[in-house]
């Protein structure tokens, strides 16, 4: 827990990227290999699959202390930061102790998920009984979900690539998909052994066009696509089964039961990225229609033949059991169209948009609308298959986009008949590892979606600041608008007008939210 | 029979003894506790300090002020009023005021630490019947770290400093933190230099013996001197000021008993915090409030609120002292 708690100390001392590798580096390189997986699977976004109620801790907590209720609100209020709060105000450990390591204090936090109110305090007070505050406090954000770091994902990739002397696109490919934190895992990350059979790639992420497409050079070098407007997924057969992953690493095999059925259709060893569409008689439906579905762990029949969802496809990267990520561009799409024209419906090939010079192809990406896309993608002919987000083969030439997406970062209370739930809301985008409002949108949820955003407001305050209740970043949300102007009022300096919540997009982690920088591009438009 | 001390519009006065005791205004017997500005001001006709207080009183001011003085423990009877002065261990010279007439005894702690400190005399426990005490930090969150890892802290942070070839910029209040960071620091990593405000104090703790390393004036340093390896001493505010530009890269830190909480740092865009307070934490707080034996505990400044309620919650009769104090200034350097 030491070593862990140090590398969360010093990663949030700096904000210098080479420090932080470094820093991720040397942990990596002298953890024990259980609690090395940990700090993979913590610094990454995930939780330990177990929390303690806040109100319990807060009683065990002012118990510990010998404080009354009162007095815990109060020092809450002064410290701002709940799992802080209850670091500071425990009595100092009384002699020897003995902390543990990260993955012990893990697994205490997974075991609260089966254990009573009794089983819990017990399990808890002796985890704090052991710690300094420091150690507490990680403790205690990782109890309460709170738990969070300014690293990206990258970076930690980046640091334990160092560690391990494994190629980082290697790497990212053995952290996708369900894993859990275990010192097996952990030793699998160096020889790439006991690979999972539905384990997805990482995905190729384009970046938006940022001048003239006509700068990228002879257009005969690049292919032109529709952007969809849908879920990023990769499709998976692998031994006689199917797996189907969002761009947020979520497995959905089981929501889009008619992709997972015509699959019996692909080729043994084959991997699909393409975008899940709503699909009707005439063509894509619009988003909102696929939202519907979004949220359903089972569809039923009538929904099914109400918004039937396609695979749009547009790569292929494994064939014959083989990675052909290193394959050109030209070469995957032959093999591509070859595997999509075989299985057929619901599997579309993504369609090239054929144009003469980059006018035409302006002239057309301007029509994007009308044809149920927003915009165009741009890939270089001789590109392999990239891993995430680097600059140079994928370029996305959205029309002028008009929203972002924004994280959440507080709430107030709604007014009138919704003065008892959270429905005001403020959003932010990232300024390197912080967030910065940019936005404050009423509801344009649905009442089940509000409930929900309601609920998740009150189990996750982090800070009552006035009305407003600050909570960790965690929900991604879509919000439409007319125009950017700069603003004073927002930290951001910058201001949307006639914001608007278009969607949830329960697909994307915060970390892929806009950046401040997307924003200010949208400022000063280059058209 | 009426309180043998009241708040009244110039401060805590003392009726049966014509005195006050940090009186905010300009009144004709001030008795000081210690020389920090808000338990100091100018204007009175007459001073009553400790001996080691006086000189920071005549800082403070000024030189021509009429002050008298009394040794820790030295009794002095003012109209059938016993009045001594008590070491509080917040700076050099810090007092606690004992009152005690026909038989009942009061004590006001001033701003005060139980905390071993090498600059100032250990604190006194004084019994009494009833306690003013300060509440600066009165919330069971501030409960300081032992001073002497903070300090191994500090002089590792100032060695990677070192190593990085940024000047390290310490800040604490010019008088009472700076000269306990002076000597609580390792002197051998290199040399030490101070801002002008803090030379003052300084010169004062050592012209009353206190061991303090060598210092040297930040604006009579030499044009070659080589910054990175140094240590500098200033008072809270000077990171934000033209001066700091002679060290070209530097790192800065506060050490202060606020810097215990995250937020607080954050807030303040302190870079690095180290948790040195001269003031009591909250257990200490409990152990000299149960230890004085006082029946009836007074609050004052800061969580004066939350203090007298806890207290009363646990059978004291206590409330908070109606007072203009708001609680030690974050430039106070708590
Ligand atoms: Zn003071």
């Amino acid at each position: 827990m030491k070593r862990f708690v140090h590398l969360f100390e010093a990663l949030d001392g700096t904000t210098a990227t080479k420090e932080k590798v470094a820093l991720l580096r040397a942990y990596f390189e002298e953890a024990e290999p259980e609690d090395a997986a940990w700090a993979v699977w913590l610094l990454s976004g995930n939780k330990p699959k177990g929390s303690a109620n806040r109100t319990r801790l807060a009683a065990w907590a002012s118990e510990e202390a010998g404080i009354a209720g009162w007095l815990f609100d109060e020092c809450r209020s002064a410290v701002g930061d709940f799992a802080e709060t209850i670091a500071l105000l425990l009595p100092k450990p009384a002699g020897t102790r003995e902390s543990g390591s990260l993955a012990e204090s893990a697994a205490k936090i997974e075991s609260l998920a089966v254990l009573d109110e009794t089983g819990q305090r017990e399990v808890v007070l002796s985890a704090w009984r052991g710690m300094d505050g420091a150690e507490r406090l990680v403790f205690n954000k990782l109890v309460t979900g709170a738990f969070r770091v300014g690293v990206s994902r990258d970076l930690v990739v980046r640091g334990l690539s160092e560690a391990l002397g494994v190629a980082r696109d290697e790497l990212a490919h053995r952290l996708m998909g369900d894993w859990r934190p275990t010192a097996e895992f952990f030793s699998s990350l160096t020889d790439g052994a006991s690979t999972p059979l539905d384990r997805p790639y990482p995905f190729c992420l384009a970046h938006p066009i940022a001048g003239d497409p006509a700068e990228l050079g002879a257009i005969e070098g690049w292919q032109a696509e529709w952007k969809w407007d849908g879920i990023r997924a990769q499709v998976i057969r692998r031994n006689g089964t199917t797996a189907i992953w969002s761009r947020g690493e979520e497995l959905v095999t089981d929501r889009y039961p008619e992709i997972e059925q015509a699959s019996r259709l692909l080729p043994e060893g084959c991997v699909l990225d393409g975008e899940l569409l709503p699909w009707g008689e005439g063509g894509p439906m619009p988003f909102n229609q696929l939202q519907r579905r979004i949220g359903r762990k089972t569809v039923g029949a009538k929904l099914l033949a109400e918004i039937p969802v396609v695979l749009m496809a547009y790569d292929l990267l494994e064939s014959d059991g083989q990675d052909c990520r290193p394959l050109s561009l030209s070469e995957r799409r032959d093999r591509l169209a070859a595997v999509v024209n075989e299985a057929g419906h619901p599997f579309l090939l993504s369609p090239t948009v054929e144009a003469g010079s980059w006018e035409e192809l302006g002239a057309l990406q301007r029509s994007a609308l009308g044809r149920g896309a927003e915009g165009l993608m741009l890939k270089r002919l001789d590109s392999p298959y990239g891993v995430g987000r680097r600059k140079g083969a994928w370029w996305k030439w959205k029309l002028q986009p008009r929203s972002v997406d924004a994280v959440l970062m507080y709430a107030l209370r709604g007014s009138g008949s919704r003065a008892s739930l959270f429905t005001d809301y403020a959003f932010g985008v990232w300024k390197g590892h912080e967030l910065v409002t940019i936005a404050k949108a009423y509801s344009g949820l649905t009442n089940a979606e509000i409930r929900e955003v309601d609920a998740f407001v009150r189990a996750n305050t982090l800070e009552k600041i006035g009305p407003a209740r600050t909570v960790p970043p965690e929900l991604v949300f879509e919000i439409g608008f007319e125009g950017i102007q700069k603003s004073t009022r927002h930290k951001s300096g910058y201001a949307v007008r006639f914001p608007r919540i278009l969607r949830w997009r329960r697909d994307k982690r915060p970390e892929d939210a806009d950046t401040l920088e997307t924003v200010a591009s949208l400022f000063e438009p280059l058209e | 029979m009426s309180d043998l001390l009241r708040v009244t519009p110039s401060g805590l006065y003392c009726e049966a003894g014509g005195f006050y005791i940090d009186p905010w205004r300009p009144v004709e017997r001030a008795v000081v506790t210690h020389a920090h500005s808000d338990h100091a001001r100018p204007g009175s006709k007459r001073y009553l300090c400790s001996s080691a207080c006086a000189p920071f009183v005549r800082l403070r001011c000024g030189e021509e002020s009429a002050i008298s003085c009394l040794e820790f423990g030295e009794r002095r009877t003012i109209n059938g009023v016993t009045l001594s002065l008590h070491p509080a261990g917040h700076i050099l010279g810090s007092a606690q005021v004992r009152v005690e007439h026909q038989g009942e005894v009061w004590v006001v702690t001033g701003d005060y630490k139980t905390e071993p400190d090498p600059t100032v005399e250990p604190f006194e426990l004084v019994r009494c019947h009833t306690l003013i005490t300060e509440c600066t930090f009165g919330l069971p969150v501030y409960r300081w770290p032992e001073a002497r890892t903070e300090f191994e802290r500090i002089n590792a942070w100032w060695a990677a400093n070192q190593s990085a070839g940024r000047t390290s910029v310490l800040m604490g209040y010019s008088l009472g933190k700076a000269q306990r960071l002076l000597a609580g620091v390792d002197a051998g990593l290199g040399p030490i230099f101070a801002h002008g405000a803090v030379l003052g104090p300084t010169q004062a703790y050592r012209d009353q013996g206190i061991r303090l390393p060598p210092v040297r004036p930040v604006s009579e340093a030499p044009l070659d001197v080589d910054w990175p390896r140094a240590l500098v001493v200033a008072p809270p505010g000077a990171e934000a000021t033209p001066w700091m530009r002679r060290f070209r890269e530097s790192a800065t830190a506060f050490a202060s008993g606020w810097m215990a909480v995250r937020g607080i740092k954050r807030r303040r865009g302190v870079e690095r915090g180290f948790v040195i307070s001269d003031h009591v934490d909250w257990p200490a707080l409990m152990e000299v409030v149960s230890a004085t034996g006082a029946s009836r505990v007074l609050t004052t400044h800061g969580y004066s609120a939350v203090v007298a309620k806890h207290l009363s919650e646990r059978g004291l009769d206590s409330a908070p002292l109606e007072t203009q104090f708001r609680g030690e200034a974050e430039e106070e350097g708590a």
